[in-house]
């Protein structure tokens, strides 16, 4: 403003007729209209950081967190925190008393279970010694460490030392290691066994049948989301009720008809039958691994992937098709050179939108899925039952961050405003 | 705020379901509901504190979420053995004094009455049920399975297998029916090779399994035919095959049970009320009523006295409990010792294996 | 399409195939919805047709699994059928409860997620909007982050979202909150979780209604003298009307449908119906299941119809022709 009223700048620029400098009055009713649009939206961030950012940070934090064992073993946090670099297969015997004094404190206090359990995570079957331990703290006389050691020799395992002094951190990554297979030896963390690694495995897993599923979807929709685009109105709006009616239907609906269809004694199985292609004793297993799992999912990702590609062939003119064949293209190549390529950003719209629903998915594989049928979402879904939440929580944000970055892709190749429904 | 109470009135109007007082959370189908029958209803309409049933999967992990976010909605819970001995030492649960609870109707001072291990801190017995697995004996006829090993046996016994899907009970079922005798059965699984052992005796059947979660799942898969065998819990197949006369036969041998414990989870809204129901509950009366809906034995010993008999006033319950003697041949009882350490560990490498 | 006339005999038979495969997709996507609704007036308790069915006897077909939706909870089920009667079944039936449960809260989700979410498009369609591209990101972002992620962000913060129960705000949201006035196990907590999942559906149909909106409409309203206020109601609104209908609905039909949310932060005062279907799935899966399944589809069926005719007359309005 005092910039405006300067007598010196103000003969040599426009003014408005009020007087001010039109460039300035410009950029303030641009500003007071960009203020306004923002205003308009300001609920709804508000609304959506309640409801939706802050319980993904307290997710996050929560899997960064836990106090089962910090909060109920004081001497021992004193402790670690003093003597960061001790040696894990030797602990002295201060280290010792520490540990004592706290399993009597715990027994008084009834934590014995909560650091237990805390421990448990990283070092299994220390929820009993913790118990027993706590029981006899009480009746130990120095030396503790020989004391202890009677009690229970497993207190000088070099892993349980190791898994203590990361669990006196409130705060510790060791959720993460643990869901990406790592394991907690005497030797400190190092990769789990052939028979104990299941993270990563499904992971991959997740994303090897989130892909194929894609692929499954894209197979299918080409073929319609083409013939929605090339028949007369009329006749597109009537079909394209058969690719709505599945986005509008209740998700377990659709499950639901799926098991009635596919399981051994349902539909499917009886129609074989009864058309003499398999016996009595051959039912085919459909239902309940992992087929079930990917044709119930792409038959409820498909409607995602005809939509995308639909909006895009509409939009692309029949006459360079017929120009190529005009100028001796045979179909194929006429397919292959001139429409496939303009059915790109449609399959790069609809592969990633199916994929980055695919990954995520829960219920789907949760009620079909059986066991080897099951994907990553099942597995949170499980730590959660367990009350094992830190890890969920862990397993959850590693997710996250795939489909993050999935969601970013997304948003550089086809744009976030370009999602259309129907 | 005078508009906000007038909202506030306005929405009054909408009319969701209303709330009980004491609420009880079991496990659902037929067992929620003979604990419904023969405990909540009665208890009820003695006491005049209105009184409901909610279902779960598993009321344990519910039972923790809610006390450690301090939102207790559940007063009482029925839990697991191993789940009420570990919530208690995680202080989740309210402690029962056992002096507290009714005499039988004997006389006898409840710390007596009781089976041994049926009352703990936190917790006590509702009924000692068990893990066993049942056929149809309208689709194998001729030789029927009567050993834990027939079970792992495709051969004499084609067809799919149901399975819980869960490493507790499986586990040790694996082992009895790999010839581990019952005593023996921990401090095998005790070992780094005795768990090896299980999953490899689960591995030979392991394409052929269709796994449940829900109790009530088991008899169901029987029922439609999607498995010939299942392992299930014992009071489901004996509601399945007397009351809608289900023709499923139940195998004993290989049966791992264990006591099913009423709890009171800390800072349940009606915690007083909640004491009072599970005395009602676990009298001799209360685990005698309970039995006359489901085949789940009494922990009572005054409760054994007397025979008891189903609800369709027939039926003689005591050869289908698994503590009658007959069943309890080839029996184990499990060890809350062994899977309060190892259900964390184990459950992954569970989960680990179903995934390969 | 039409085949043209200079086609050879190869492209003939393509074509064909082509039709054909079009076929067996539209079959697949709609065979496994229509399935459901003669299973469900099964006479037996069976998943499949049985012989009877199969040769129209009418002895296979009944209603049995409707009357088992009004008799599930009821406590005498077996009574006479008389104005009592009913009324238990208004007030304790398990399916009742849950559609109760179900309508409510998709109600309530419905009008949150309409409200905000029509208010915010209207912002985000100005092309003066700052930062729109990342706004937009983050209002769209409940649709792509895995549901169960968010509900277990959720459960962990509802838990501690909570009002003193001796607060003014109890007293005022208190019925809509848990005992301990907390979100979780609450219906305010799965209104709120079914708005946000709700909202990118509203941001996506407004937005698209918009972006054919004639920006000059508003300049010529307030050039013949319209305030603000009389503009938005008489010019815009009537115009975007049926595109926040339609989000309305997506907002509605998300609600309704919703399970995974409602597994993890409700309690059981909040039995909704997927969540009745979800437990009837994995534990019994009776017939009644697909009753209920039927009776979804019709509404589904009713839902798509009336979008699609608010479509159509939004296209007319704003002069657009064609999809």
């Amino acid at each position: 403003m005092a910039e405006a009223t300067d007598p010196v700048t103000q003969t040599a620029l426009l003014t408005t007729a009020d007087g001010r400098p039109l460039k300035t009055a410009l950029a303030e009713a641009q500003a007071k209209a960009r203020r306004r649009a923002f205003l308009l939206v300001v609920p709804l961030i508000l609304f959506v950081i309640m409801t939706f950012l802050i319980p993904i940070g307290y997710m996050l934090k929560r899997s960064f967190e836990h106090d089962g064992f910090a909060s109920s073993a004081p001497a021992m946090v004193a402790w670690f925190a003093a003597n960061p670099d001790f040696d894990p297969t030797n602990p002295p015997e201060e280290a010792y008393a520490a540990l004592v004094s706290d399993l009597a404190r715990m027994q008084v206090e009834k934590t014995t279970g909560m650091a237990g359990t805390r421990i448990n995570y990283s070092v299994p079957g220390t929820i009993s010694l913790f118990k027993g331990g706590a029981r006899a703290a009480k009746n130990l006389t120095p030396p503790f460490k020989e004391a202890l050691l009677a009690v229970d020799a497993e207190w000088g395992r070099p892993a349980l030392w190791r898994g203590m002094q990361s669990a006196s951190h409130v705060y510790t990554a060791e959720f993460y290691l643990v869901a990406s297979d790592r394991k907690l030896t005497d030797d400190g963390w190092a990769r789990g066994g052939d028979k104990e690694r299941i993270y990563l495995y499904l992971f991959f897993k997740t994303f090897l049948i989130s892909g194929i599923i894609t692929f499954l979807c894209l197979l299918l929709a080409f073929p319609v989301a083409h013939l929605l685009a090339t028949l007369p109105m009329a006749k597109s709006s009537l079909l394209m009720i058969f690719v709505l009616l599945p986005f509008w239907t209740s998700l377990l609906v659709r499950t639901t008809s799926w098991i009635a269809l596919l399981q051994e004694q349902g539909v499917a199985n009886d129609l074989l039958v009864a058309l003499g292609l398999i016996t009595e004793e051959g039912r085919l297993t459909m239902m309940y691994n992992m087929t079930g799992t990917i044709v119930a999912m792409t038959h409820v990702l498909l409607p995602f992937m005809i939509l995308p590609l639909y909006s895009v062939m509409k939009v692309i003119p029949p006459s360079y098709a017929r120009a190529a064949r005009s100028l001796g293209a045979t179909s194929w190549t006429t397919f292959r050179r001139v429409y496939l390529p303009q059915t790109l950003p449609g399959i790069a719209a609809g592969s990633l939108l199916v994929f980055i629903l695919a990954v995520g998915y829960y219920i789907t594989p949760a009620l079909v899925g059986g066991a080897d049928g099951q994907l990553i979402s099942n597995l949170i879904s499980f730590h959660m039952s367990k009350s094992n939440w830190s890890l969920a929580a862990a397993i959850a944000a590693m997710l996250l961050a795939s489909i993050l970055l999935l969601y970013w892709l997304y948003d550089r190749l086809v744009g976030i405003d370009r999602l259309k429904f129907g | 705020m005078k508009k906000l109470l007038a909202l506030s009135t306005a929405l009054t109007v909408v009319g969701f379901a209303a709330r009980a007082e004491v609420v009880v959370m079991s496990w659902g189908g037929a067992y929620g509901e003979a604990q419904t029958e023969a405990h909540v209803k009665p208890w009820s309409a003695a006491s005049g504190i209105a009184a409901t049933m909610v279902d779960s999967d598993n009321p344990a992990p519910a039972v923790k979420a809610m006390v450690e976010a301090g939102n207790v909605t559940v007063d009482v819970a029925s839990l697991e053995y191993a789940d009420a001995i570990r919530l208690c030492d995680e202080g989740m649960l309210e402690p029962i004094d056992v002096a507290s609870l009714p005499a039988g109707a004997d006389g006898t001072p409840a710390a007596d009455d009781f089976l041994a291990g049926a009352v703990t801190e936190c917790g006590v017995s509702t009924d000692i049920w068990s893990n066993v697995f049942a056929f149809d004996s309208s689709k194998i006829t001729g030789t029927v399975p009567t050993t834990a090993a027939d079970f792992f046996d495709l051969e004499k016994f084609p067809g799919k297998r149901g399975l819980k899907k869960g490493a507790k009970a499986v586990l040790e079922f694996a082992l009895m029916a790999d010839g581990v005798p019952a005593a023996e059965v921990y401090n095998v699984l005790n070992t780094p090779e005795g768990v090896d052992r299980a999953f490899a005796k689960l591995d030979t059947i392991k394409s052929d399994v269709v796994w449940w979660e829900a109790g009530a799942q088991a008899p169901q898969l029987l029922a439609d035919g999607e498995v010939t065998m299942t392992t299930a819990y014992n009071g489901r197949i004996f509601a399945a095959a007397i009351n809608e006369g289900k023709p499923f036969q139940i195998v004993w041998d290989g049966q791992v049970y264990e006591n099913e414990m009423y709890a009171i989870p800390k800072g349940a809204p009606n915690k007083d009320a909640a004491l009072e129901f599970i005395k009602y509950a676990t009298s001799t009366e209360g685990l005698r009523a309970q039995a006359q809906h489901i085949s789940y034995g009494p922990a009572r010993k005054s409760a054994l006295k007397e025979e008891l008999i189903f609800k369709d006033g027939k039926t003689v319950m005591a050869p289908h409990l698994p503590t009658a003697p007959e069943n309890m041949g080839n029996a184990l009882e499990t060890s809350s010792d062994f899977w309060v350490d190892h259900d964390a560990e184990l459950n992954e490498r569970f989960q680990a294996w179903l995934a390969q | 399409m039409a085949l043209p006339t200079y086609a050879s005999p190869l492209e003939r038979i393509w074509y064909y195939t082509y039709i054909v495969i079009c076929v067996l997709v539209f079959l697949f996507l709609i065979a496994p919805i229509l399935i459901v609704i003669p299973l469900s007036f099964n006479a037996e308790p069976y998943f499949t047709f049985t012989p009877k069915m199969l040769a129209f006897d009418p002895a296979g077909y009944g209603l049995r699994w409707y009357d088992a939706l009004l008799t599930l909870g009821h406590p005498n089920a077996d009574a006479v059928r008389d104005g009592a009667w009913w009324t238990t079944v208004w007030e304790r039936s398990t399916w009742v409860q849950a559609a109760k449960n179900s309508f409510w809260v998709g109600l309530w989700a419905t009008i949150l997620a309409t409200t905000l979410g029509t208010i915010a498009a209207l912002g985000l369609s100005r092309p003066e909007m700052p930062y729109r591209r990342l706004i937009m990101a983050l209002m769209i972002s409940p649709m792509i982050v895995p549901i169960i992620i968010i509900a277990v962000g959720m459960s962990f913060f509802y838990a501690k979202a909570c009002v003193a129960p001796d607060s003014a705000w109890f007293s005022v949201f208190g019925m809509f909150l848990s005992e301990k006035g907390c979100l979780a196990n609450s219906h305010l907590g799965v209104i709120v979780a079914h708005a946000v999942l709700g909202i990118p559906f509203v941001i996506i149909t407004v937005t698209a209604t918009l972006s054919g909106f004639d920006q000059s409409l508003i300049r010529a309203a307030h050039s013949l003298g319209a305030n603000p206020r009389t503009t938005f109601f008489k010019v815009i609104m009537p115009l975007i009307l049926p595109g926040v209908i339609s989000g309305a609905l997506f907002a509605f039909v998300t609600s309704f449908d919703e399970v995974v949310a409602v597994l993890f932060i409700a309690g059981p005062d909040q039995q909704t119906i997927p969540r009745q279907m979800f437990n009837g799935i994995r534990e019994a899966i009776s017939p009644a299941i697909l009753a209920v399944a039927t009776i979804l589809v019709v509404i589904s069926v009713m839902l798509l119809a009336t979008v699609e005719l608010l479509r159509r007359r939004s296209d007319r309005l704003r002069g657009v022709t064609g999809r």
